[in-house]
Parts: structure tokens; C-alpha cells; sequence
């Protein structure tokens, strides 16, 4: 093929066109210092959203850190962590499970899924866990399980009460069965604590689903859940499929399961610390002055 | 499906019938295809793949829970309901003596055939299941009776419906009073043991398992798709995951092993029976020279110990 016939061939060639992936609009300020609400896309300055609890006026609830939560919920100073639990890093030889730990510790500075420790809420002890969805989606799997029970054994022992935030996908998928079995070890320490009199709230938060919901998500004295956060057992498509149609679009949040009788009550962040509060007093909670 | 064992078995039925028919001594051949036979039943029964036992447990001809129970328990009497307007099929419960000793069992039960599947919902119990087997638990306990469980399901069933009456609630629950019912619970996997849905009446102070049986946090090809988003890798998930009973018991999870028919349970349910009987009755009597609080701490450890180091 000479020159020419190149020429020819390159005009000749039907039109393509190229696809333009669509853009983000560039209205994004610079990281940090504005935050989009990704409900009603308001652009907040991320220092009052914070200042707001995190809340969007149009009651979109932004994720939350552990640490944040913490700092949200329990008096300055007062939050003594615990010791993580003493796990097998990765029971089941799974390929790249080590790297993709390492690689969430980098990412969110903590060092697993949970922060559990002893903190007190306007001078009310409390054993507090947190759940922390950045890491590895919030997935349960030993670490997770055995720091959840050791807490909840230490409240017993201390007759303290245990509010537990849960934000997980689920089981641990890198961790099989060790995974599943975290659910009967987390349900027998609040079992333990729940005869020894003791008040155990759950605060569902998004999202909390299969086998953290399936266990010690449902196992308060009290069961409630953030405005919009979704909760369920099965997953959504997975339940399409079964059931071949079409589920409403407020299917598995919290409201839903509150007018379904799953839940005690949604509660606003705005309120986490005064419910809580409330809840530890009425139920004989004591101030301990450090 | 080709089947090497059952051409050689058809090779030397035809071999026999000339031999019988024509008078002639085919003995050397028969012979060679009987060594052959053997050979290959080990190769294929003696080499088995998880991938493998996963399609034994799936087997449609696999006892389930009632084929057991009709071996094991021939006074079993089986009592219905969850008094709150509903009787699941999925799960069955009931009472039975076990060497003379009041038990009470309770189980998964799939379907053997299409039209019982869909009165059984194939095995897969909604929260009314699991709340007819707590009843079920807490009328042993009041009468001091050991708890026997099969473990047969895909998982508990994800519908709408499920989800509004609170399946994660029911078996949240199931596990919580499970951790400390005051007497003996023996679980044992029979076909799969699909994830939360098994553990819902799993929690145990002893868990056996079949041979061939499987018990998983997800399916293999669930595990394949999220975890390498392709569904064909279900076999190599079936490895990764340690999904059968050897694996399983290897991480300290299963108790023991109940070695199979040659060949799977389904070849013999009778004969498989009276592999298990013996384990089922040691195991009980053991659980059942424990004290009280012997047991409720055995229970506790078993499950603290798993995935700890050192305790």
C-alpha cells in the first residue's frame, strides 16, 4: 500500500467517536475545606458541618470515623481505649489478606475494623464500641468479633453498661468460617452480661447488614438506628432476584424497619448524647467522679 | 455425566451374564476389571477435591434431616408450630429418646423432590423457623433435655417479607439463647451449612460434621463474585474458603469428623446412620457427665478460642 492509498483509506474509514466519560461538575472546592452533601448536593464548609454533627439540614447523616464518634459522644479526656485482642492475623492462609490489612492501617491510622474502650458520658461510665466502615467496609472477622466480646466481658465484670455502634457490611469474606463463628462468640458475651442485669444498647448505623445484624446489632435491651441508615439481613439484589420484583426504595433503612416493629427508635445525631445519656440513667447508671 | 465407575460396573455385569449364560470361565477378565473398579473408586473417592464434596452435599439424592431421623430416632414425634400464627416446614422439631434418654431435635428439611421443595421452601427457614426451633430449645431446657440439630440449608431465606419480620432479629436471637440453654447441644452438618441460616440453630457445645457435608460464610460462587467478581471461580473459592469438614476441623471449628459411605451418604442412608450413631451417643454421653456451669464455660471457650491466639 503506497502513500496515497493510505490517504485514501484514512477518509475512507467510518467516523468513530470517541466516548467522553462524564465529569463530575468542577464545582468541587479544594479537598477539605468544602464537603457535598451527597443527598441534596449542598456544598457545605466542612468546618460547620462539622461544628453540625456531621448532619446535612436536609437530615442526610455523613459517615463517621470511630474516632470521630468518640470525640461526638463521650466527655473530653474520659475515653480510655481498650488493647486490641490477640488474633490470628489470617486464619485461613488467604491470598494478599495481610497486604490489603496493612494497606487499610495506612489508609485510617486505626488498626482494625472496631475501637472499643471505657469512657464516661456527662460523668456516667460507659463501656463504648465503635465501628469503623473505612476499614475493610467494616467487616467482621476475629479481630473484630474477639474485641467486641472482651469489651463486653469487661462491662460484665465492671457492671458497667455497653453501647455498641455497628457499621458493617457483614462477614469478614477473607476469614470464612473464623468470621461466621464471631457471631455466636459476640452473642455469648452479651448473653453473659445481659443476665447479670446489665443495660446493652445497639445504635445501628449505615450500614449494618448480614451477619452483624444477624447477631449483636439486634441484641439491645434497646435496638436504635440513625435516619437513613440502611439495615437488613440479605442483600437488595439478592432479594430481588429471589422474590423477582421490584423493592420500594425505602426497603431495609432505618425508618422502614421502625414502622415494621425491627427497631426501638431512629434516633437524630443531634440527640445521640442526651439518648444515651437518658437511657444509662433510667437504668441505674452511675456518675463516677474522677 | 460420565462416570467411569458405573461403565466398568455395567463392563462386568455384561462379563457375569456371558459368562453365566454362554458357560464360559471369564474369571481372569473379571478379575482384571474388578482390580480396575477398585482402582478407580479410589482414585476418584480417595482424591476428592473440596469442588467435589461441595456437589456431594448438593446431591438431590442426600438424606436429609427426616431420612436421619426415621434411622436414628424411629419414636420420633414431631411437634409443629412457633405459637405466633405460623409453622415453618423449612425447620422441623420434635422429641425422640436417644439409647433411652428424652431428646429433642430439631432441623433444617429441604425437599427430596420439586413438590416438597416448595413446601419446605427448599430448606430455607423465614424468621417464623427460626423461632419455632427457639421454642423448641427452651422446652428442653425447662425439661432438662439434650438438643440434637441438623444443619441442612443453602441460608435463610432473603425475601421481602423475610427481611419485615425480622430474619437477622430471629437469628440474632437464636444465638443469644443458644450461648447459655442449660443443657447438652450437639449440631451436626449434614449437607451444606449455609452461613447465619445454619448458625441460627448451630450454636453448640459439640459440632459434627459428614464427611462430605459443607459449612460457609457464603457459597463458593458468592465468594468467587465478590471477592474476585467472577462466579467461575467457585471451585478455587471452594479451596480458599475451607469450606469442608477436614478444613474445618483443622481451624479447631468442627469437633469431629463422621466418615461417609464410600462413595457419599446417599448411597446408604441406613448404613450412614450407623456411622453417625455412635459419635452422636459418645459425644452425648461425655456432654452429659458435665455439670451446669462445666457446660456453659465449654460453650463460651469453644467459641472464644476460635480465631484467638493463646487462650
Amino acid at each position: 500500500m503506497n502513500e496515497g492509498e493510505a490517504m485514501t483509506a484514512f477518509f475512507k474509514r467510518p467516523k468513530r467517536y470517541m466516548p467522553l466519560r462524564q465529569r463530575e461538575p468542577k464545582i468541587d472546592a479544594p479537598q477539605g475545606l468544602m464537603t457535598k452533601c451527597p443527598s441534596c448536593k449542598y456544598m457545605h464548609y466542612t468546618k460547620q458541618l462539622n461544628e453540625n454533627h456531621k448532619v446535612c439540614d436536609c437530615g442526610y447523616h455523613f459517615p463517621l470515623s470511630a474516632d470521630e464518634r468518640i470525640r461526638m459522644l463521650v466527655d473530653d479526656q474520659s475515653f480510655e481505649k481498650f488493647a486490641g485482642p490477640l488474633v490470628k492475623e489470617n486464619p485461613l492462609n488467604f491470598p494478599d489478606y495481610e497486604d490489603k490489612l496493612e494497606k487499610d492501617r495506612e489508609r485510617t491510622g486505626i488498626e482494625e475494623a472496631i475501637v472499643c474502650g471505657r469512657a464516661t458520658i456527662d460523668g456516667l461510665s460507659v463501656v463504648v464500641c465503635v465501628m469503623d466502615a473505612r476499614f475493610r467496609m467494616g467487616s467482621m472477622g476475629a479481630y473484630v468479633g474477639e474485641a467486641i466480646a472482651s469489651a463486653v466481658r469487661t462491662a460484665t465484670k465492671e457492671r458497667l453498661p455497653v453501647v455498641l455502634f455497628t457499621a458493617s457490611g457483614g462477614a469478614r469474606m477473607q476469614e470464612g468460617m473464623v468470621s461466621l463463628m464471631q457471631m455466636a462468640n459476640t452473642s455469648i458475651a452479651l448473653k453473659q452480661h445481659d443476665e447479670a442485669g446489665l443495660l446493652y444498647v445497639a445504635y445501628l448505623t449505615h450500614p449494618t447488614t448480614g451477619g452483624v445484624s444477624a447477631s449483636f446489632a439486634m441484641l439491645g435491651d434497646v435496638n436504635v438506628a440513625e435516619p437513613g441508615a440502611l439495615i437488613g439481613f440479605a442483600g437488595r439484589r439478592i432479594i430481588e432476584q429471589t422474590i423477582r420484583e421490584k423493592l420500594p426504595d425505602n426497603f431495609q433503612t432505618a425508618e422502614f424497619l421502625l414502622e415494621a416493629g425491627q427497631l426501638d427508635a431512629v434516633v437524630h445525631r443531634e440527640q445521640m448524647r442526651s439518648f444515651l445519656k437518658k437511657m444509662i440513667e433510667l437504668h441505674g447508671g452511675e456518675v463516677h467522679h474522677v | 455425566m460420565f462416570d467411569p465407575i458405573k461403565e466398568v460396573n455395567e463392563q462386568l455385569g455384561k462379563l457375569r451374564e456371558t459368562a453365566e449364560t454362554k458357560g464360559i470361565d471369564l474369571s481372569r477378565e473379571m478379575r482384571h476389571l474388578e482390580a480396575k473398579l477398585h482402582r478407580l473408586e479410589k482414585d476418584i473417592y480417595g482424591n476428592i477435591k473440596p469442588w467435589d464434596r461441595v456437589q456431594l452435599a448438593r446431591n438431590p439424592k442426600r438424606p436429609t434431616t427426616l431420612d436421619y431421623i426415621a434411622q436414628l430416632f424411629p419414636d420420633f414425634i414431631e411437634l409443629h408450630g412457633d405459637r405466633h400464627g405460623y409453622d415453618d416446614a423449612a425447620i422441623i422439631a420434635g422429641l425422640a429418646t436417644l439409647d433411652g434418654t428424652p431428646v429433642t431435635i430439631i432441623g433444617h428439611q429441604r425437599g427430596r423432590n420439586t413438590k416438597e421443595n416448595m413446601h419446605r421452601n427448599f430448606g430455607m427457614p423465614h424468621p417464623e423457623g427460626y423461632r419455632k426451633a427457639l421454642r423448641f430449645m427452651k422446652q428442653a431446657e425447662k425439661f432438662n433435655r439434650p438438643v440434637i440439630t441438623f444443619i441442612d440449608t443453602k441460608g435463610a431465606y432473603p425475601g421481602k417479607a423475610a427481611e419485615e419480620r425480622g430474619q437477622s432479629e430471629a437469628i440474632a436471637r437464636n444465638l443469644f439463647e443458644m450461648a447459655t440453654l442449660k443443657v447438652p447441644i450437639i449440631s451436626i452438618v449434614i449437607g451444606e451449612g449455609g452461613s447465619g441460616g445454619a448458625l441460627g440453630i448451630g450454636v453448640c457445645d459439640r459440632l459434627l460434621m459428614l464427611e462430605n457435608s459443607t459449612y460457609s460464610v457464603i457459597s463458593p460462587e458468592g465468594a468467587a463474585a465478590l471477592l474476585w467478581k467472577d462466579a467461575k471461580l467457585a471451585e478455587r473459592a471452594a479451596e480458599t474458603m475451607k469450606i469442608t469438614a477436614q478444613d474445618l476441623l483443622n481451624l479447631g471449628i468442627v469437633d469431629e469428623v463422621v466418615t461417609e459411605v464410600f462413595g457419599g451418604a446417599h448411597i446408604d442412608v441406613s448404613l450412614q446412620s450407623s456411622l453417625l450413631k455412635p459419635v452422636l451417643a459418645q459425644h452425648m454421653m461425655e456432654l452429659r457427665g458435665r455439670t451446669q456451669n462445666e457446660l456453659l464455660q465449654g460453650r463460651a471457650a469453644k467459641y472464644h478460642q476460635i480465631g484467638t491466639i493463646g487462650s
